[in-house]
């Protein structure tokens, strides 16, 4: 790995990303003597589930866990790699080339932007926490859980005071134990996951196979028996004014509001698609994930010839299945880059795949037991969807009733999702909430159209973006 | 709103400023992470609304903890990483065209 | 079922854009009963990649029958956003400040002038009160102007709305008049049987109505056809660049820079023939910035949040077209690239003339028939 700030003008492969799938990817396909580059938003590498884990200011030990810590070995290995390394870069813009040769790649640092060609691209952007639209959880104290770990990872920062964590998941009960560990208890668990889901049982063997099933049932174990636990809370709400003050919800059949200072949501994550979706790579709902997800092959190769998405971004599997698919994915585009052959491909695919099999033993538990409740993604009333426009779910509502077919006609009339996030905290909800009020299945509602740039960039930036003479003829008048 | 689990060492101190007021943060610190370290859950009154809104995800998805830094308004706080001296000030309402 | 027979509707809009909800609007309001057909969620939706000015200094050089059409429908439009403000709640932000085109060269400026000399000269062309002006005289209307600005003209008749808004309060008001909204379905057909006309749409149960309105944007040219007109249009991309809401800082929309009332700062625009193409390219996206950063070079520091291209409905002229079919009286086209400045004339002067049964001559002009060519001997 070679920090590239300025960075080279074209590469093989461009991996976007720098989280177990791209670090992999990068580290197999340098590995095979292709120029590689990867292009990743955070300063250092490791994606979210090893955020900081070169530069964390706490010590490997008994807070994180060994599953954190493990990722160091794999950022060790990625800069030791050979493969190009463009930290704090932002990926804004993937676009075919205008000769049909690969790909231009927007990115963008400190504040200049430029254009890297790549003949192949993977994807590997990671997930995202599933918005949790309840009654004020746009009140500054309420954070995600995600967050919470970030700042505990990257900063050593803990939550102040009374603190719940409120929701369902793997993530909740890690951050749960996390927070114990390091001597800031929460105050309270508020368990919304639904009780009686007989189905998930019926994907128990599988679970209780695979890596989490030890791990998960012995951390749950070690939170309850230090940190009050409510389960079946439902109808959560922050309350606060300007901040939050108290959080209220409905458990064992009764109201009840507790008084806190922070209170840390989630439920669970989804694909990060949004610079996929940008790419026009077709995607498809996934109801077993809540979300949608890119169709792609055994290798993770997108309907867009040229893209393939690894990691996390092509269906939750976690940390280690993200790292195979990683890899499959960097053995096929060294097999597309004419690196290796397609024998020598499949030959090395062997292991990997018999791995992510293994890594994902136990996926379709998680999703079922853990599967949020409808009433928590679906919301109602004067609850915000739409964080940036600041668009309510009756608004959203009103809409659907005067002819908003979908997310799409949803921004022409209220700008729902037209903010900066570009629907990343709203789209799942948008497009549950339309598929409810009109009766229709959420894959035929169907996701936001999206666009470059995935993520902003200032308008110089843009400006100084080389223009063929019909670019500029089609702008210049006169 | 956050607290630190150990002291800061004087070598990891670094002096920014924020609202005008002389605060500390660690080195490798965001500035959303040194905001919420420093006390402040809000850091902006929203362009929409008008309404308080702090730091949501902390890794550059929401576009939450927008802030003023160095006189540059509406960057994200969690995708920038403090710097010695660097001014930090939270917003009102939309950003103005000239900062 | 007896809706392929049933006339249930006086008339039958097809096309949910800006331009078919403002005549169906029109014919709402007169007590028609109206359904408007559209397509689903996705489909070529110019009127939601439009720039949303509601402009007139540039219309017209080659039609004055246009730049009277123009100004009639500006002169409208406070009238009619005050209507659907009434009608709704919602306020459609129309204001009509004055608007500037900026030139960034001599070379620019000398065109555009001798455009609006020779729109200015046709017979019948009312005066626009267009000024031309130098840098300082335009620094003192807007502020923060680059040095690379050559000139610019100001017109007093120039203005804009907030036209994501203009949709919703029209389908807003369309639906508290009981108009249906069939949506989700293509038109397959539209044949007359018993004195209506029948539409038939795939998968979807068919729409009887006494009169029709093909206002499909690029859809017409097909479905014109289905009712004996030829609609010669064709798809022309634009693209538009959109920032981050900032605190008001323009107030007269130029023609290719204004801020909307919520504080986004819009930025266009492109002329490309690419088909029905309508994906955003970073050169002319990078194009439309620069030369906004060098109109106002502190623009240049703001974020941008989205890129977006559409696909302009294009007539061979430009005009647009309005006519009546003569072998299916009672069917009518509508199509133009401008659908938010002509809303206003859309909702209130051609929904009424439809409603009555036809155009009268000073329309011929608008009428297809003009681009008829003599077939070859």
């Amino acid at each position: 790995m070679s920090d590239t700030s300025a960075g080279p003008a074209s590469c093989a492969l461009a991996i976007v990303g720098a989280g177990p799938a791209g670090m992999t990817a990068a580290i197999t396909a340098a590995a095979l003597g292709i120029d590689a580059l990867v292009v990743d938003e955070q300063p250092a590498p490791g994606g979210q589930i090893y955020r900081a884990t070169t530069r964390s200011p706490l010590q490997p030990g008994t807070i994180l866990g060994d599953d954190y810590w493990s990722g160091r070995a794999l950022a060790d290995a990625f800069a030791a790699s050979g493969a190009g390394y463009l930290p704090g870069t932002t990926v804004w813009s993937v676009a075919a080339a205008d000769d049909g040769d690969g790909f231009e790649i927007g990115v963008s640092h400190e504040g200049a932007a430029r254009l890297v060609r790549a003949r192949h691209v993977i994807v590997a952007t990671g997930a995202l926490e599933r918005p949790f639209p309840v009654p004020g959880w746009t009140l500054p104290g309420v954070l995600t859980a995600g967050a919470a770990q970030i700042a505990l990872k990257s900063s050593g920062l803990v939550p102040e005071g009374r603190v719940a964590l409120a929701g369902t998941g793997p993530l909740l009960w890690l951050l749960a134990a996390q927070l114990l560990r390091a001597g800031a208890p929460p105050t309270a668990i508020l368990d919304t996951t639904p009780a009686g889901d007989f189905d998930a049982w019926r994907h128990a063997p599988a679970f209780l196979l695979s890596p989490y099933a030890g791990k998960g049932l012995s951390l749950i174990r070690e939170v309850r028996a230090s940190v009050p636990v409510i389960s079946g809370v439902a109808g959560l709400r922050a309350e606060g004014d300007g901040r939050l003050h108290a959080v209220a919800f409905a458990a064992g059949g009764r109201e009840r509001r507790m008084e806190v200072d922070a209170l840390l949501l989630h439920q669970g994550v989804a694909p990060n698609i949004n610079l996929a979706l940008a790419t026009r790579c077709r995607h498809r709902w996934d109801d077993a994930q809540l979300a949608f997800v890119p169709e792609i092959d055994a290798w993770g190769a997108s309907s867009v010839a040229g893209i393939a998405i690894a990691g996390d971004g092509a269906g939750i599997g976690g940390a280690e299945a993200a790292a195979e698919r990683g890899r499959l994915a960097a053995l096929d585009a060294a097999a597309r880059l004419g690196a290796i052959g397609e024998v020598e491909r499949d030959r090395r695919a062997v292991a990997p795949r018999r791995a992510l099999a293994r890594a994902l033993r136990g996926r379709a538990f998680l999703d079922r037991r853990f599967r949020p409740a409808l009433a928590d993604r679906v919301p109602s009333g004067d609850t915000i969807v739409c964080r940036c426009e600041e668009v309510t779910a009756a608004q959203i509502v009103e809409a659907v009733g005067i002819g908003a077919t979908g997310p799409n006609q949803l921004k022409a009339y209220l700008r729902c999702g037209m903010g900066p996030c570009q629907g990343r905290l709203c789209g799942l909800t948008v497009t549950e909430l339309i598929a409810e009020a009109r009766g229709q299945s959420r894959d035929a509602i169907g996701h936001y159209r999206l666009r470059a740039p995935v993520k902003p960039l200032t308008l110089a930036e843009l400006a100084s973006m080389p223009a063929t003479d019909a670019d500029t003829r089609a702008v210049v008048r006169g | 709103m956050f607290r630190r689990l150990s002291d800061l060492a004087p070598a990891d101190a670094v002096g920014i400023a924020i609202d005008g007021q002389p605060a500390t943060a660690r080195a490798g610190d965001s500035v959303a992470a040194a905001l919420l370290a420093n006390g402040h859950a809000a850091c902006r009154e929203t362009a929409v609304g008008g309404v308080p809104r702090g730091p949501w995800c902390l890794m550059g998805v929401c576009f939450d903890c927008l802030v003023t830094i160095d006189g540059v308004g509406n960057r994200q706080g969690c995708m920038v990483s403090i710097r010695e001296g660097m001014r930090i000030d939270t917003q009102r309402g939309r950003r103005e065209v000239g900062r | 079922m007896t809706a392929t027979t049933r006339r249930e509707h006086d008339v039958a809009v097809i096309g949910g854009g800006l331009v078919g909800s403002a005549i169906a609007w029109g014919l709402a309001r007169l007590g028609r009963r109206v359904a408007i057909l559209d397509e689903g969620d996705v489909a070529y939706r110019a009127s939601r990649g439009n720039f949303a000015l509601v402009w007139v200094q540039s219309k017209g050089l080659g039609m004055p029958a246009y730049a009277g059409w123009t100004r009639r429908s500006s002169d409208s439009w406070q009238g009619f956003a005050d209507t659907l403000r009434a009608d709704t709640g919602i306020d459609v932000a129309f204001a009509r400040p004055g608007g500037f085109t900026l030139a960034l060269s001599e070379r620019e400026l000398e065109t555009r002038v001798d455009q609006l000399k020779r729109l200015h000269n046709q017979p019948g062309v009312r005066e626009l009160g267009y000024e031309v002006m130098d840098p300082t005289a335009l620094s003192r209307f807007l502020p923060g102007l680059g040095p690379e600005v050559a000139g610019g003209v100001y017109c007093p008749l120039d203005g804009h709305a907030n036209s994501p808004r203009l949709l919703r309060a029209l389908h807003t008001a369309l639906d508290r008049m009981g108009a249906t909204f069939l949506q989700g379905a293509t038109v397959t057909g539209i044949e007359r049987r018993d004195g209506a006309f029948v539409v038939s749409r795939a998968g979807a149960a068919p729409v009887a109505a006494g009169k029709i309105v093909v206002a499909a944007g690029n859809g017409n040219k097909a479905l014109g056809a289905m009712v004996g007109l030829d609609v010669p249009v064709r798809p022309q991309r634009g693209q538009i660049v959109v920032t981050e809401k900032v605190a008001p800082f323009l107030k007269h929309p130029i023609v290719t820079i204004r801020q909307t009332d919520e504080g986004g700062v819009m930025l266009g625009d492109s002329l490309e023939e690419v088909g029905f193409d309508d994906a955003t390219r970073t050169g002319v996206t990078g194009t439309i910035a620069s030369r906004a950063v060098r109109m106002f070079p502190m623009l240049g520091k703001l974020n941008v949040v989205r890129t977006w291209a559409a696909l302009r409905v294009m007539t061979p002229d430009g005009f647009p077209i309005y006519m009546q079919s003569a072998s299916h009286p009672g069917a009518f086209v509508a199509t133009c690239h401008s659908g938010v400045t002509l809303a206003a004339a859309h909702a209130l002067h051609l929904a009424p003339l439809i409603d009555a049964g036809g155009l009268p001559a000073e329309f011929d002009p608008f009428h297809g028939r003009r681009f008829d060519v003599p077939a070859p001997v």
